[in-house]
């Protein structure tokens, strides 16, 4: 698997992109995919913070994939997770306060993200650096992709806006007030995984027959 | 219901697909019995049932409830058309149930309720409610309900704007009002029950008329429609457990006549709770629902948030509809109830 040529990186990062893509087809991370994707900025905000933490965690935990007892693994990830959570927790608030008040509890809440611990167990301490560099660069970005879907869905009928600019204007549009509500993150986000298993669905069928 | 439907064109086939044309021993699968009944023709018994309490409203809020109604009913016929042309399924739109379900949700929203907001709850009732679960038969929740829910979460100001009866039609746009559930809790007035009974009070466009509902819900039960342990049960349970608070403190809890002739709670007692894909099929499940459902209704409306508890009284009990039908399935006769190990 880690052979370290051109194609099987490719492929490492292809994959988070959309056959693993992680709320929609591991459906891991959901906490943040739920609780912080009512506009597009928030959800771009958070699949940023998580990106860089499972970047810096993947490369960290492969490079010292040897030397952890596996007894103690756990315990040495959460505490570099914890490590990289607090760094983005603090260069959030100190150059983005706004973003970091509206995502509120959810950035320090990264340390229990199941995608982070999920991908150190499942690839990283199996891994050399490399690959496990494609892999947190795939997975982060397919997950950032995945939240900004929902913030763009949830924006546009919640709030009649995007990217904070009102482009609905009240008198055409009545904005749905449950879209902003946590029950409309659970219908966008069962909508977006009935389309995600409909289209992959598709394809299998598609790959069968060719 | 279900079990009413019967496949007449399945048993008329049945004897030449198996054994061929010259067979004389016919060995067919139950159900032997034929009966009359079948969906169609429930549907619109409901929907006859349900004529007075439209007329009703019609008379209380004139034209724009008539617009609300027919509205709702072709956006839920359109919706049922359009998902299960769509899905390459059997169309079954002609059945009368999407026309119930139009019926049930119009009569849950208030007179002034905009256009596309009707359209929107349709859509969800049939789409969501119904069609996503597999059609009719197959609904956890009743979809007007559902429909009626995602509204009140979508519009919550405009789901709760009322007017007062008789005001639509006069050069007046509308008088906005509260209705008698709102007065009770947040002013801690009491309407008079003989106003509650006839519909002459603010409200939804099916929750005002109390005797409209009463006939249509005594004539279904006349037809056989209604299980009367479902209507029976949940207003009386209401009646009997705001009783007890009203007994209590009569100044500061209303009384049982109130809360029955009030609010939803007639119409959520004989067309909502009796939905016959929605309710336990268990004698002694259907008096759990019901029961529960009724107390359910008055807690909400006496100590939670919102002044009307009947929606989600229903909707929870719903939720609870598959575990009842497992766990109170009657015994067998002569079987020994297995000993726990």
């Amino acid at each position: 698997m880690a052979e370290n040529n051109g194609y099987s990186l490719w492929y490492e990062f292809k994959k988070g992109l959309w056959q693993d893509i992680p709320p929609f087809r591991l459906v891991l991370g959901t906490c943040p995919t739920l609780a912080v994707t009512n506009s597009v900025v928030n959800g771009f905000a958070m699949g940023m913070a998580t990106l860089f933490v499972l970047l810096g965690s993947n490369i960290i935990i492969s490079a010292i994939r040897k030397y952890v007892a596996p007894q103690v693994r756990i315990a040495a990830y959460v505490v570099i997770i914890a490590l990289l959570v607090t760094v983005a927790d603090m260069f959030l608030a100190a150059f983005f306060p706004p973003v970091s008040k509206a995502l509120g509890p959810y950035v320090p809440l990264i340390v229990v993200n199941c995608i982070i611990l999920g991908r150190a167990e499942a690839y990283a301490q199996k891994n050399p650096v490399v690959p496990s560099i494609a892999d947190a660069l795939g997975i982060g970005i397919g997950f950032t992709l995945s939240l900004m879907t929902m913030g763009f869905i949830r924006e546009i009928l919640g709030f009649g806006s995007l990217f904070n600019i009102k482009i609905l204007p009240p008198s055409l549009f009545e904005p749905w007030i449950v879209m902003i509500l946590p029950a409309g993150a659970f219908l966008v986000f069962g909508t977006l995984i009935a389309i995600v298993n409909y289209i992959s669905s598709r394809k299998s069928a598609a790959s069968d027959k060719a | 219901m279900e079990e009413k439907t019967i496949d007449k064109t399945e048993l008329k086939s049945a004897p030449e697909s198996p054994a061929g044309p010259g067979e004389k021993l016919f060995v067919t699968s139950s159900p032997h019995f034929l009966n009359k009944e079948s969906v169609p023709k429930i549907m619109h018994t409901v929907v006859l049932a349900l004529f007075p309490a439209m007329a009703a409203s019609v008379y209380f809020f004139g034209f724009r409830a008539l617009l609300l109604y027919v509205i709702c009913i072709g956006a839920c016929l359109i919706t049922e058309y359009a998902y299960q042309k769509y899905m390459k399924k059997p169309i079954k739109v002609y059945d009368g149930s999407a026309i119930i379900t139009g019926i049930l949700l119009a009569m849950t929203l208030p007179p002034g309720f905009p256009v596309f907001g009707a359209i929107l709850g349709s859509v969800f009732a049939i789409g969501v409610g119904k069609q996503l679960f597999g059609g009719l038969g197959f609904n956890i929740f009743n979809p007007a309900l559902l429909g009626r829910a995602f509204l009140m979460a979508t519009y919550p100001v405009l789901t709760t704007t009322w007017v007062e009866p008789r005001t639509v039609q006069k050069a007046v746009d509308a008088v906005s009002a509260a209705t008698p559930l709102a007065l009770m809790k947040f002013e801690h007035k009491f309407t008079p029950v003989l106003d509650l009974f006839t519909g002459n009070v603010a409200g939804s466009l099916g929750e005002t008329s109390a005797i409209a509902i009463l006939i249509g819900g005594l004539f279904l039960r006349y037809k056989g429609y209604v299980n009367w342990k479902l209507p029976l049960g949940y207003l009386g349970s209401m009646a009997a457990f705001s009783g007890i608070f009203w007994l209590i403190d009569p100044t500061k809890y209303p009384d049982p006549l109130f809360h029955l002739f009030a609010g939803g709670a007639m119409l959520g007692a004989w067309f909502m709770v009796t939905d016959m894909v929605t309710s336990p099929t268990t004698d002694l499940g259907q008096w759990i629902f019901a029961i529960t459902g009724g107390i359910m209704a008055v807690v909400i409306r006496l100590f939670g948030g919102l002044p009307e508890g009947v929606m989600y009284s229903i909707l929870f009990m719903n939720a609870f509809v598959p575990l009842l039908n497992k766990h109170t399935r009657p015994r067998v006769f002569g079987a020994i109830k297995a000993k726990a190990e």
